[in-house]
């Protein structure tokens, strides 16, 4: 440092604490909100069960399935674009595994890397159409949510004459795909948790004796994998440069070399990737597709995202951040359940929790970067 | 500061009606999860029907269900309900595959399970339940359609607002049974949005002129059904049924436009089983048997009560 004394004094480099430097993150806000919701649920319904194991299991599942999109929805944002075919997808990649396993009897290993196939293809052509037309993606993907949804009730209703398609489990037993999506793990851990008493176990029927939780469900692991990966991918590599050049200016990006309607086009493939994840878990756990699955999921996603600190303008935010967007969201959600708040009420308080969120958010990064 | 202040005020405001909630009078816990969107309004007798019982009875009943109509939310909120351990569960079986697990949990887990409105006994007996409380539903359309018949009818369309629900179809196909004929594409999926249920209805009966019977599904299917028949000039000269009642309902009864509704009578379905645990818990006795609420058929020679508490209890 003694050498190069005129580096500090360099007038074109303003001089920032490094306290300050830790504290300019897009994250910063949603921290602050999921301190601050769990405050709010533990004074308020801290002795209704919502924090033993099955409690935290249930708001936690809840939590990782709008995870799972949000990061999908957030990497897009970020790039610039939105995608709200996602409910619709949801629904769609279900009833594709349950078309393709079950009415058709393939492998639902096969069954499965088909829907994935449909699908990632539906993302490319959402994207493929953007970048093409120029349209805005709010209308394209409008477009698509509406055709995905009608193709979800049209097929089953063709080949089945029913809206729901179960047997999903007996077809997938035995494949070596599926307990990718619908397995749990740590199953021994959680039964050792029960034996020496630090959860509940069943006290009656033919489980009596195991855990109320027997496992982490694969939900919560590809939750954890997508934001490890989104984060990593955005904050470590060229790549993620791309996606905010992409989202914060696309023309100036184009100028100086980054391929915005590749960039793009992935992105809508990985939102659709990460519906196509957050639909095969779900049918695997639940064992029936149905044609009403995934309704305003596409919402959701966009919320998670936005109390996590991303701009819906583009160009900037966090995976970490949409992360904890979605902890709070769910967390939200199903604490009211627990605070039994009143059902008719039940989206009011949805929505003033969340719009209190974002509020807290929006100032608290408006005090941090000094943007007015 | 200012900024924080207010919102410390707006917290406390919104907290203030879990604190009523939380506090209440009763040393037993019920939770009912329906499987209806918030936009189903039949499901407002349920909510009476519970209220009225939790005050009659001195104990606590909350209402639930999934905004969007979601059967996996639903999963979801009866597992957050068993994770809140009450004293009972009320809830519906829309969709064997999904909810079974759940309830099934929660019966392990040793919450007392009343299966109300959906399912079937067979289905009921598997997952555990106490019982079953509401209207085969196969049963009740095998019924209609056997009176249909009986008046004359040999052709039909069924209004279905909520096709992904599979128990409430089997209305439709006991109603092609009763009539002897096939259902084939008798079977309309009208959607939940009035307008689009009304134009569709319309749509078909242009479409299909010999079509002799309209049966609807609910107040939801029934309602804008009934403005189509009327707007084109086919009431009293349709045939019309439908099942549960509602305040237009009535009044299309009362006018000659809907010949029976059959009353599934969801408010004992509400009630009964709120009674039926309480009992269970503080002194031990229990019904020995399945409880049917219905089918009755309101015709225009009943329909006194029926008009009186329309919407409310009945």
């Amino acid at each position: 440092m003694a050498d190069t004394p005129q580096a500090a004094l360099d007038e074109r480099v303003k001089d920032i604490s490094p306290i300050r430097k830790a504290l300019i993150r897009p994250e910063l806000g949603g921290i602050i909100g999921t301190v601050a919701v769990f405050t709010f649920f533990a004074l308020l319904a801290g002795s209704s069960g919502m924090f033993n194991a099955q409690g935290i299991m249930n708001w936690t599942t809840v939590s990782a399935q709008f995870m799972i999109i949000a990061v999908g929805a957030c990497l897009l944002m970020i790039a610039g674009e939105f995608d709200l075919s996602v409910g619709s997808m949801i629904g769609f990649a279900g009833m594709m595994v349950a078309i393709f396993g079950v009415t058709l009897g393939f492998p639902m290993w096969m069954a499965i890397l088909i829907t994935f196939a449909i699908c990632l293809a539906c993302g490319w052509l959402n994207g493929y159409i953007v970048v093409k037309t120029g349209l805005p993606s709010f209308i394209v993907t409008l477009a698509t949510l509406f055709i995905l949804r009608g193709f979800t009730i049209f097929i089953p209703q063709t080949v089945e004459r029913k809206t729901i398609i179960g047997g999903i489990r007996e077809a997938a037993e035995g494949d070596w795909l599926a307990p990718l999506f619908g397995a749990k793990i740590l199953g021994g851990l959680f039964q050792w948790f029960g034996d020496i008493g630090l959860i509940a176990v069943f006290e009656r029927g033919n489980r009596a004796g195991q855990p109320v939780v027997d496992g982490v469900p694969m939900l919560i692991v590809w939750a954890i994998v997508l934001i490890v990966f989104g984060h990593l991918l955005l904050t470590r590599t060229k790549f993620g440069n791309w996606i905010f050049a992409a989202g914060g200016d696309a023309q100036a990006a184009r100028y100086v070399g980054v391929p915005v309607n590749q960039v793009k086009i992935l992105m809508f493939m990985f939102t659709a990737f990460c519906a196509t994840v957050f639909a095969v878990c779900q049918v695997m756990e639940f064992g029936s597709a149905g044609a009403d699955r995934g309704l305003l999921k596409e919402f959701e996603a966009i919320i998670a995202v936005v109390i996590g600190g991303a701009l819906l303008t583009g160009g900037y935010g966090s995976v970490i951040g949409a992360a904890l967007g979605a902890l709070i969201f769910g967390v939200v959600q199903q604490g009211l359940f627990f605070a039994n708040v009143e059902s008719s009420l039940f989206r009011v308080f949805l929505g003033v929790i969340l719009l209190l969120a974002v509020i807290l958010n929006t100032y608290i990064r408006r005090i941090i970067t000094g943007e007015r | 500061m200012k900024f924080v202040k207010t919102m410390v005020a707006a917290v406390a405001v919104a907290a203030a009606p879990f604190a009523a909630a939380a506090d209440g009078h009763a040393d037993l816990n019920y939770v009912l999860v329906s499987h209806a969107p918030d936009s189903d309004s039949w499901w407002n007798t349920i909510k009476n029907g519970i209220a009225l019982a939790g005050d009659q009875l001195g104990v606590n009943v909350e209402y639930r269900n999934p905004p969007t109509g979601d059967l996996a939310d639903m999963a979801r909120i009866i597992e957050q309900a068993a994770a809140a351990q009450p004293d009972g569960i009320i809830t519906t079986l829309a969709d064997f595959d999904v909810l079974s697990g759940p309830i099934k949990a929660a019966v392990d887990q040793g919450i007392d399970v009343i299966i109300m409105n959906s399912g079937t006994p067979e289905q009921v007996r598997e997952v555990g339940g106490l019982m079953f409380v509401g209207q085969p539903e196969y049963d009740a359309g095998l019924a209609a359609g056997m009176r249909a018949k009986g008046d004359g009818v040999e052709s039909f369309v069924c209004v279905n607002h909520v096709i992904s629900n599979t128990v409430v179809a089997e209305r439709c196909r006991g109603f092609a049974d009763g009539l002897g004929v096939d259902l084939g594409d008798s079977m309309i999926d009208s959607g939940q949005d009035p307008a689009e249920i009304k134009n569709r209805v319309t749509a078909y009966l242009t479409a299909n002129p010999e079509t002799d019977a309209i049966l609807t599904l609910g107040p939801t299917s029934a309602d804008p059904t009934i403005l189509a028949v009327k707007e084109m000039g086919l009431d009293g000269d349709i045939y019309f049924g439908t099942f549960d009642l509602g305040t237009n309902i009535v009044e299309a009864i009362k006018d000659g436009t809907i010949q029976w509704g059959i009353d599934q009578q969801p408010f004992l379905q509400a009630y009964l089983p709120v009674v039926v645990l309480a009992n269970y818990d503080r002194y031990g006795v229990l019904p020995g048997n399945n409880i049917n609420s219905g089918p009755g058929f309101v015709t225009k020679d009943a329909l006194g009560k029926v008009e009186e508490f329309a919407g409310e209890y009945r």
